[in-house]
């Protein structure tokens, strides 16, 4: 499937992405307590220009592709975690999932209309 | 689908940090349990995380390695009265730190609930993919 798919756009591959990222940020917060756990997340742009050029999807994600969280408060035990950080990083993954989906869910219900000529 | 292994990591968040509540909740009931032998005496215990990733998985899981036993001191008291003390009547308490304690509860506790949102928000976002175009 191209990057860019002539029916949907980049939303298929927005929705595999940003699932990645709230994924990412689940184990961030599930490690939150875990003694030398470093932040991890994606860039999105990056990783949806890989998927546009390799013409493979996201199944193909390496962990190549994974930053590391900068750090704003150390703590001593080495865990870069800051849990609000990824709070608001989690809420704005969903808050794109929800908008990949709304633009799915028009482009589908307007193919329907086309379909069904009601 | 990848998003289901969202509910993977938060379930092993959530089973890690019940099991740091359970320690809080046995070192707290064992606080005052005095006893006349420093080696038999009550000690507090705290899990040990670590996080692992299955080879290819972006995400990683919370693990608890085990439980291991704080190697304080335990608490040397006189109390000759105590019929646990020993034969010098000292009595020796566990080496529980109930403040310490209390701030692991409220810790565990609030990452409990952090694990629980993002389960609910990765639940509703999955039942609002299932219905697409209906």
């Amino acid at each position: 499937m191209a990057a860019t798919d002539a029916l949907f756009g980049i939303h298929g591959q927005a929705l595999a992405i940003q699932s990645r990222r709230m994924e990412l940020i689940a184990s961030n917060l599930a490690n939150a307590d875990t003694p030398g756990f470093q932040a991890r997340d994606l860039d999105f742009r990056e990783v949806l220009a890989q998927a546009g050029q390799t013409g493979a999807g996201t199944a193909g994600l390496d962990t190549a592709a994974l930053k590391y969280r900068v750090v704003a408060q150390p703590s001593t035990d080495g865990n870069t975690v800051d849990v609000q950080t990824e709070q608001a990083q989690y809420a704005e993954a969903a808050l794109r999932y929800q908008a990949s989906l709304g633009f799915l869910d028009g482009r589908i219900k307007s193919m329907l209309t086309a379909l069904t000529g009601q | 689908m990848s998003s289901f292994r969202i509910f993977d990591i938060a379930g092993s968040a959530l089973s890690a940090q019940s099991v740091r509540l359970n320690t809080v909740a046995s070192n707290l009931a064992n606080a005052d349990a005095v006893s006349g032998d420093a080696e038999a005496v009550y000690k507090a215990r705290m899990p040990v995380f670590k996080a692992v990733s299955a080879p290819g998985e972006v995400g990683a899981s919370v693990q608890v390695l085990g439980v291991v036993e704080s190697t304080t001191p335990a608490d040397r008291r006189h109390e000759p009265g105590n019929p646990l003390a020993d034969a010098e009547g000292y009595v020796y308490a566990p080496n529980v730190n109930v403040v310490e304690e209390m701030v692991n509860m409220i810790s565990s506790a609030r990452s409990y609930q952090s694990s629980i949102e993002v389960m609910n928000t990765a639940k509703d976002l999955a039942l609002r993919t299932l219905t697409l175009g209906k």
